[in-house]
């Protein structure tokens, strides 16, 4: 009886300690100055809270610059203290590289510090923010407590900025969402990629126009060939030293939209579509299954509608 | 826990693999649907049911998009199959479609909007008046009835009103097969200030003005509907006609 209370007990023990709502972060340095928070390469769970994504800071002379706050409150509130923990400077600026909900929903733990992005993810953020909070309550549960949508208070455009001391290239590019921000910080060599490049994950393509994102995949690459260039983030997936993400992020979009093209014109129906095993390169990937599927919903509609011969 | 069944489908559980014959039953809701006898008596009362394998609904267990749950009915493994009715217990709208093969096989996919996770079923009738019932579970985060359509947003549906696109296929692996879009933004009435506003009958007939199915579609059909179709050969030209619940009718060639 005693033994059996043990084992009860460790249980409880076991269950409070995956409840403890800690993310654990710990900041990795990938460049001389510069760390990244870097999630599993999951979806949602209630297990993760949501920690399937990398988030970043670059220690500049003058503060920190923050980009991308990840998936909640908690997440945000945690890798304040994280960053607090390598670097006494204060935060200048938090970056949201895109309008997806793991990207911007720590927000508001950086409420009283500026936050920027580009006009169209700050707009994006405005009109689909609470519903993609909603959608992560759901998926992440109690790890989302609070979560308020914090919309960036400033604007980002193309170019140079200078930031604390540093100066920073700003790509503004698309296809994964309508406005993707890649940063490039000179200084160190690294290319902050956004979710324009998933590294050892399968990409997501709730928002994706396919033709856009490959043309910014060709960009993104190029600044890999620069002089100087060292490091490339991707949004998902562990950092690398050379275009390797970007290349895998391509090859499965263009398998991908080639597939969807060619059941649209084999006459197949959505159910047919979904039923497709996947290539042997592309199913071994995480989440490969489970993000082919949602991609059939989002990506073949509209190759069905060209298969159809019917005006977009 | 086991049911008896009666002599007419021990008879028919001898004609099927073991296999299906095992899953074949006359009570108790295989998909445990706490609505399932609210279901029977609104769309099957008075009449002999089976639960039968050979009653095949095809739909993702999670739908990516509760506005277009594409959901493929096939029941040509029954023979002498007269109708089918397909609808979703816990939908506000539960009635989805029915269709009548004649020429066409008992296959029909089509696209469904789904307010919450639900059973998605369909019953077929077949000569002898008994209804076969098959189905599956979809899981959805909601919001598929009683969210306006996207034609809602944009004036240009009005010039596109049943605008219908298709083709057919006469070789490869889905020889026979027909598919359809027309434009229609299938309103359910259930969004303030739109009333309902969706197709209601759809006839599909070949060259020589055979039919070959009859739809009839209800306010739970998505926005836009892509049916597709299995002939037992593509020979020739399809006619499609239909109207929608205001009177507006098409008619459309749908070629190879």
């Amino acid at each position: 009886m005693k033994r059996l209370l043990g084992v009860l007990l460790l249980l409880v023990a076991g269950q409070l300690q995956a409840v403890d709502f800690d993310y654990r972060l710990s900041a990795r340095p990938i460049a001389k100055n510069v760390y990244a928070f870097i999630g599993k390469t999951e979806d949602f769970t209630t297990d993760n809270g949501g920690n399937i994504v990398n988030t970043a800071f670059i220690v500049a002379p003058q503060g920190v610059i923050v980009i991308d706050s990840g998936p909640s409150l908690r997440y945000g509130q945690q890798m304040r203290r994280a960053i607090a923990a390598v670097t006494a400077k204060p935060i200048a600026l938090v970056i949201n590289t895109h309008h997806h909900p793991d990207h911007f929903l720590g927000n508001q733990a950086f409420a009283d510090l500026p936050i920027a992005a580009l006009a169209e993810t700050r707009d994006g953020i405005a009109a689909d923010g609470n519903a993609f909070a909603e959608n992560l309550y759901r998926m992440s549960g109690d790890w989302m407590k609070g979560t308020e949508v914090q919309l960036p208070g400033r604007t980002l455009s193309a170019g140079i900025v200078e930031v604390a001391g540093r100066r920073l290239r700003l790509v503004a590019l698309d296809g994964h969402t309508g406005a993707d921000l890649v940063v490039v910080d000179a200084a160190s060599g690294v290319v902050f990629a956004g979710d324009l490049a998933f590294n050892g994950r399968a990409p997501t393509t709730p928002h994706a126009d396919v033709g856009h994102w490959l043309k910014a995949l060709d960009q993104l690459e190029a600044l890999t060939r620069e002089t100087g260039f060292k490091v490339l983030l991707p949004g998902h997936g562990v950092p690398s030293a050379d275009a390797g993400p970007i290349r895998q992020t391509r090859a499965w979009l263009t398998w991908l939209s080639a597939a969807m093209r060619s059941a649209a014109k084999d006459g197949l129906d959505m159910n047919d579509v979904l039923a497709r095993p996947l290539p042997a390169e592309f199913a071994r990937l995480p989440v490969a299954a489970s993000e082919y599927r949602r991609s059939v919903g989002h990506l073949f509609p509209a190759a069905e509608l060209q298969a159809l011969g019917a005006k977009p | 826990m086991k049911y008896p069944l009666t002599i007419a489908a021990i008879a028919l559980a001898a004609l099927m693999p073991p296999a299906e014959a095992a899953a074949l039953r006359e009570s108790g809701d295989p998909l445990d649907s706490a609505r399932w006898s609210d279901m029977q008596k609104a769309f099957l009362a008075g009449a002999p049911v089976l639960f039968d394998p050979r009653v095949k609904v095809i739909a993702p267990s999670t739908a990516e998009n509760p506005m277009q749950v594409p959901v493929t009915v096939d029941a040509t493994a029954l023979p002498g199959v007269a109708e089918v009715v397909v609808f979703a217990d816990f939908n506000p709208i539960v009635q989805v479609l029915r269709f009548f093969p004649e020429d066409a096989p008992a296959f029909l996919g089509f696209r469904v909007k789904l307010q919450q996770s639900t059973p998605v079923r369909a019953a077929v009738r077949t000569a002898d008046g008994v209804w076969h019932v098959g189905g599956t579970w979809v899981n959805t985060v909601g919001g598929g009835c009683t969210a306006p359509s996207a034609a809602g947003g944009s004036k240009e549906w009005q010039q596109r009103l049943n605008e219908v696109s298709g083709r057919q296929w006469s070789d490869g692996p889905n020889a026979g097969r027909l598919r359809m879009r027309i434009v229609h933004p299938m309103d359910t009435g259930l969004v303030a200030g739109t009333p309902a506003f969706f197709l209601e009958e759809i006839n599909f007939a070949d060259a020589a003005g055979k039919r070959l199915m009859r739809v009839q579609t209800y306010e739970p059909v998505s926005e836009n509907p892509v049916f597709t179709l299995q002939r037992v050969s593509a020979d020739g030209p399809v006619e499609a006609t239909g109207r929608d619940n205001n009177g507006n009718a098409f008619t459309a060639r749908i070629d190879q």
